[in-house]
């Protein structure tokens, strides 16, 4: 099955933190997607730049709204992603507690929907 | 053959059974709802087959196999194809007892993973491993049966969409695992046993139930010392059922129960059980619960009671675990084996806590030891206080009793 792992972190905290430990950040977790494209499990991800960059877009009455940043003021802000190959849940939460950012932030684990898939009861 | 009988007591580990070899829990139940047809239609005219369990397996699966080709016919779905030939090439379970065991605690896992809302896996645990109807769970957790069903389908939607295995987690994993579905099995029992409304029958049923359950997780995993204790407490709490409720189903108090209605054998089970997973490392909040409740069904009078272990054990708890009802529960212990004056001071000390304010267990604790001191008029107002603030009938009744017998003490002419 197919998981997207949502990273959320904080930004502000990732703003606070030293050069040094902002490259073992970094390395940490270009450790991780290494192993696991060697084991063809990882399927894509990145990290996104931070919310002061983001604009939202909604379009009601067929007008379109665009505004900055993101929908509501929260701790912990989506900063990246990992799509991976997994063979069941259990695997998907093994890999998403080895992602770095799971120690401050908290990854959200959603299995891809599947087109076609029976729709649920 | 009893077939209501066979339908209540063996629908639960057939199903545990049928859902490992299908891998999914609504084919498993529709299949064994079909090999039930068949088996009315057949065995009243050919005869109820050796072994009734391994017949409705074997029917069921022979079923969903047919059912797998029949869809496959319109859908061609790969995954489908593969399914089938993989059920068929499980060999006919020749080690029955064995395979059931695996099946049931591999889906014990998957009923209580912690993906899915605690309310949830209690109702599927009980629903699909204890094979307890949905009407029943609905009438012993008082919610609508339309609710109930929604839950378990959306559990079992979950645990398709989301991938939840069905496979006992990984050595490494296995604690952390295991503590969660201890939790649901403690849970259970406690449902069973405090809860104070509802249909009396069911409530013993959920007691048997999660004994039952802590059975096969000892039996499997054997070297898992927390839930042996969490056996013991259940066993030794289950001890006092006959004891705890009067003939007019009013709650007695441990103190004040009749101790030749405890059932001294399982008493020594419980108490053997308890000491064996002490002695095998449990150190946790079932353990000392489970001490604790040892202590007290040995004891010959509550006077008898070990009072300072007690206590000492809730001061352990109170390290891991805090929690209000293990305050009040310490300061009782105090005044039982020291003096009732020290356990009533730890009683004040916690009502000066904003946020014990309204528990109506502390209330009435200080009742209880008011009126021991013979301070009846402030005991008869901390009964008032604890029966405005109580919200469960059995409770109620006893506050209000209690509250009736002190004002009978302070004004002798009524």
């Amino acid at each position: 099955m197919e998981y997207l792992l949502l990273i959320y972190h904080s930004e502000a905290g990732l703003g606070k933190m030293t050069p040094a430990d902002t490259a073992d950040l970094y390395r940490e977790y270009g450790q991780l997607r290494d192993e696991l494209a060697g084991k063809g499990k990882f399927l894509g991800g990145s990290q996104l730049m931070p919310t002061t960059v983001a604009t939202t877009v909604r379009v009601r009455d067929g007008k379109r709204v665009v505004t900055d940043g993101p929908f509501a003021e929260t701790k912990e802000q989506l900063g990246g992603y990992f799509l991976v190959n997994a063979s069941d849940l259990d695997e998907a939460i093994a890999i998403a507690a080895r992602i770095p950012s799971a120690r401050n932030g908290t990854i959200e684990v959603r299995p891809l929907a599947v087109r076609g898939q029976a729709k649920p009861a | 053959m009893d077939f209501e009988k066979l339908h209540r007591e063996e629908s639960g580990r057939i199903l545990a059974t049928l859902i490992g070899l299908l891998g999914d829990f609504d084919l498993a139940e529709e299949m064994l709802q079909e090999a039930y047809a068949v088996a009315l239609q057949k065995w009243p005219s050919e005869g109820t087959p050796a072994n009734p369990r391994a017949w409705l397996i074997s029917t069921a699966r022979h079923k969903a196999i047919d059912r797998l080709r029949r869809d496959r016919r319109f859908e061609r779905k790969s995954e489908e194809i593969a399914k089938t030939a993989e059920i068929a090439a499980r060999p006919e379970s020749d080690r029955e007892e064995e395979m059931f065991a695996d099946d049931r605690l591999r889906l014990i896992f998957t009923c209580c993973h912690p993906s899915l809302p605690v309310e949830a896996r209690v109702a599927l645990t009980l629903r699909t491993v204890c094979g307890i109807t949905t009407e029943e769970i609905s009438r012993a957790f008082l919610i609508p049966v339309p609710t109930m069903a929604q839950r378990l389908v959306r559990a079992k939607v979950k645990i398709r969409e989301a991938g939840i295995p069905y496979r006992v987690p990984s050595p490494e994993e296995l604690r952390d695992r295991l503590d969660g579905v201890l939790l649901v099995v403690y849970l259970i029992f406690n449902e069973g046993y405090l809860a104070s409304s509802g249909d009396a029958l069911i409530r013993r049923e959920l007691c048997a139930e999660a004994i039952r359950l802590g059975r096969v997780l000892c039996d499997l995993l054997p070297k898992q010392a927390e839930a042996q204790a969490l056996l013991g407490l259940m066993l030794l709490h289950d001890s006092r059922r006959d004891a705890r409720v009067s003939a007019e189903g009013e709650l007695v108090l441990l103190e004040e129960q009749d101790r030749s209605l405890w059932h001294r054998e399982q008493i020594e089970e419980g108490t053997e059980i308890v000491e064996s997973a002490l002695r095998g490392g449990a150190t946790r909040v079932y353990a000392l619960q489970a001490a604790i409740a040892a202590l007290h069904a040995n004891a010959k009078t509550a006077k008898d009671t070990d009072w300072p272990q007690v206590a000492a054990l809730y001061d352990a708890l109170l390290r891991t675990h805090e929690s209000p009802v293990i305050e009040v529960n310490r300061a009782v212990a105090v005044a039982m084996g020291r003096s009732v004056k020290e356990g009533l001071a730890l009683l004040d000390e916690l009502e000066r806590r904003k946020e014990l304010e309204e528990f109506h267990l502390l209330a009435a604790a200080r009742a209880d030891l008011l009126r021991r001191l013979g301070r009846i008029s402030e005991a008869a107002d901390a009964y008032r206080r604890a029966l405005a603030l109580a919200t469960n009938d059995t409770e109620r009744r006893f506050l209000r009793r209690r509250l009736a017998e002190i004002e009978r003490l302070s004004d002798p002419q009524v």
